[in-house]
């Protein structure tokens, strides 16, 4: 099995990736700009909710609940499924999903003479397999229809945001983009215009391309039904249009009944993207003589996920629906935007979701791309608490750097490992305090210290810090109490 | 009241004026302050940076040298939202059965110098007298974690000649959290930055908050470019009186 994670194993580290990113002064406007938006929109529709905590606290334990329980309901939701005319893969990792979605196609275009092209609806699980690159590995071409992966897709970039993909270029380089790949070097740059110029260059593929594929925002257990939905109605055709559907889906999507929909439902769109309902919510259920697709496939996708499930600490984050919300409240996320996490998963979820799926072998820097202000947690639809899995991360990173001999003994290894020592010896940390008084004297100017060696260089290659004051509290503790024991016997003896 | 003070290893090496502050307004308040002198990390360093084994001897060690203590109180609420949240788990992970129980025990006595003052002592108004533009800044784990940023707003509402000019994004981070301003420090540099625009454009002579954690980091942005803003512990204001600031 080889888990794959788009290409988040080759991806450079975090803190080098955002080292751009934050001086990219284009890049820091256009997601300050649009995670405000978003995030003064949520916190609107979320204030008008007052059964807001019961929902995230149903949302949260219908999840664990379907989680400890997912083998039962995956077999569930396999027989309904099947029942109602669908037909059901499973896929352990992105290969082999890949090879059952192209071998699909391949022999559909092969049987009936159809053009070797499929319309996609937003996936990010297909972005996490790569399925483009294998697809067009096997000569049938992708066509993404969501407007925000249209714009990646033919800028031929990579998405920054669970939600909104190319939420980190405004409407000038769209229009550029557009221009350029659409033949429109007389297009406009009003929203109308660039909507307008999507739908004509959509329009066409709606109407001859014969395959549609999706990802799924719900499995219904129950019923076997899929549940996606979306704001642009692009979907809506995708599902509906072709003759035959092919749907991927990450195992953790199942959910046991079609009433728990109704949590979900006003959970997502309002963390989402500020609306009280998605404007196209689609819920079919196999196939219908004479009405959407004559063939429905789905592919439920483990690549990762079933060794997440198996850790209890950090399970909590197969509950995630995929609403982005943490991304935009994240004042990380907002500052380098997504392609500083080197995954398509970015912000908070992604920091703990990337380097799980590749069992911690990759990705190791993620963890720590967080101050821990907890604003992650807050948001969360279902509860997940995201703090905590970093914590839980950073001590598996740990655990498996200090099991690795190839790597030798870390600096920073060492350093804990000594201040350790001296936090559970009180004179050494005594003495420590006195030897540091005397060490930082080279370095102080006017009380001041501008400048520190090796690790510590990165506080103050932008910050200044306080020379260490002469008595630290545990001193003028003694002292006082000391001085409290002699005062009486001095007034004894004064006179 | 006999109140036992976690000064904390950082606020006793960095900040002893923090630790004589709350020492003043306890005993002001009539309390009675001890200080265990073996104490000296809470562990949240370690934790934090994913060193948990390391942490666990610390924690073991909180528990033993504040053993007699009836009320705990420490002026750094990240240090105490460690203990809240961290320290049962970190001891279930143990097994050891004598280590759980005392910290079963440990856990509920500790407070946060502002948690103890409003909730457990009832005091909002402790006679402080601060005439000076002040600026607040919500620290995280006092916002998130212990849901009490409103009590030290109450407090600091409370001190007679203060000027209290509310900070814009007051609840957004300051871009500290401990190891991560020197693992990522150009994403915790650009947190800052904005975080002193907002402290520059209220105007204030000072920018408190309960954590000289965020307020180290703060004040060393404000000091590089030589702003003539500084940051003092909320315990420092509540100190201070018409005798003079600590």
């Amino acid at each position: 099995m080889t888990v794959r994670v788009a290409d988040a194993a080759s991806a450079a580290k975090f803190p080098i990736l955002a080292n751009g990113l934050v001086e990219d002064s284009q890049i820091r406007q256009n997601v300050r700009h649009a995670t405000n938006v978003i995030q003064n929109k949520r916190a609107r529709v979320v204030a008008e909710q007052h059964d807001w905590q019961q929902l995230r606290e149903s949302a949260s334990k219908i999840k664990e609940h379907t989680l400890q329980y997912l083998d039962r309901y995956l077999e569930e939701f396999e027989s309904a499924c099947i029942r109602a005319g669908g037909q059901v893969h499973w896929a352990i990792d992105a290969d082999d999903a890949n090879r059952i979605i192209v071998g699909l196609m391949q022999n559909a275009i092969e049987k009936n003479g159809w053009t070797r092209e499929v319309i996609k609806v937003k996936t990010m699980t297909s972005d996490e397999i790569g399925l483009n690159h294998a697809l067009e590995a096997a000569g049938i071409q992708p066509h993404e229809t969501d407007l925000a992966d249209m714009i990646i897709q033919l800028g031929e970039d990579k998405p920054s945001h669970i939600v909104v993909p190319a939420l980190h270029k405004n409407r000038t380089q769209v229009r550029e983009i557009f221009a350029r790949k659409m033949g429109l070097p007389e297009l406009g740059e009003k929203p109308q215009d660039l909507t307008d110029a999507a739908r004509n260059y959509l329009r066409d593929k709606f109407e001859k391309v014969k395959i549609g594929f999706s990802g799924a925002n719900f499995l219904i257990a129950e019923t076997g039904g899929v549940c996606v939905v979306e704001s642009e109605g692009n979907g809506r055709m995708c599902l509906t249009l072709p003759e035959m559907l092919i749907t991927v889906a990450g195992i953790e999507k199942v959910i046991p009944r079609q009433q728990d929909l109704e949590v979900f439902l006003q959970l997502l769109p309002r963390s989402a993207t500020g609306e009280r309902m998605n404007p196209y919510n689609t819920l079919w259920t196999g196939v219908h003589e004479g009405d959407g697709p004559r063939e429905f496939h789905i592919v439920l996708l483990d690549n990762g996920r079933s060794s997440i499930l198996a850790d209890k600490e950090s399970r909590q984050t197969l509950h995630c629906i995929r609403c982005g919300a943490c991304l935009n409240a994240c004042p990380v996320y907002s500052r380098t935007g997504g392609h500083a996490y080197g995954s398509i998963y970015a912000g908070p979820i992604g920091a703990i979701l990337t380097p799980q799926l590749q069992s911690m072998k990759h990705s190791q820097s993620l963890p720590f791309a967080s101050s821990l202000c907890g604003a992650c947690y807050e948001v969360c639809p279902v509860r997940i608490n995201i703090p905590d899995v970093l914590l839980h991360l950073r001590g598996k990173v740990v655990e498996r750097q200090q099991n690795s001999l190839s790597r030798g003994v870390s600096i920073e290894a060492v350093a804990m490992k000594a201040a350790a020592f001296i936090y559970a010896h009180p004179r050494l940390y005594t003495l420590g305090q006195k030897f540091a008084r005397v060490a930082q004297k080279v370095l102080v100017r006017k009380g001041w210290i501008h400048w520190l060696p090796g690790m510590l260089g990165g506080w103050t290659a932008v910050r200044d810090v306080k020379q260490l004051p002469d008595e630290p509290f545990r001193e003028w503790w003694a002292k006082r109490e000391a001085a409290k024991r002699d005062e009486p016997m001095e007034k004894s003896y004064g006179g | 009241m006999r109140i036992s003070l976690f000064i904390t290893c950082y606020n006793d090496t960095l900040f002893p004026k923090t630790g004589q502050s709350v020492v003043r307004v306890l005993e002001r308040l009539g309390h009675t302050v001890d200080f265990p002198a073996d104490q000296t990390c809470c562990g949240q360093m370690h934790f934090n940076t994913g060193y948990q084994q390391e942490a666990l001897p610390l924690v073991r060690r909180m528990t033993e040298v504040f053993r007699d203590a009836e009320i705990i109180c420490a002026p750094s609420s990240s240090c105490v939202a460690l203990i809240r949240e961290q320290y049962q788990k970190l001891a279930e992970s143990s097994g050891d059965a004598s280590l759980i129980a005392a910290v079963n025990e440990f856990v509920p006595k500790v407070y946060e110098f502002s948690e103890l003052l409003v909730q457990k002592l009832g005091v909002e108004d402790v006679g402080a007298y601060y005439p000076h533009r002040v600026t607040y800044h919500a620290s995280c784990h006092l916002l998130r974690g212990l849901k009490a940023a409103d009590l030290q707003l109450r407090l600091l509402r409370n001190v007679r000649a203060i000027e209290l000019v509310p900070l814009e994004e007051m609840d957004v981070c300051c871009g500290f959290g401990g190891t991560f301003s020197i693992k990522n420090p150009d994403v915790s540099a650009a947190m800052l930055a904005d975080k002193m625009k907002a402290v520059l454009n209220t105007r204030a002579e000072i920018c408190t908050a309960g954590d000289n954690s965020c307020l180290m980091h703060i004040e060393g942005g404000l000091h590089r470019l030589r702003t003539g803003v500084r940051t003092v512990h909320l315990a420092e204001i509540l100190a201070s009186t018409e005798a003079g600031e600590p």
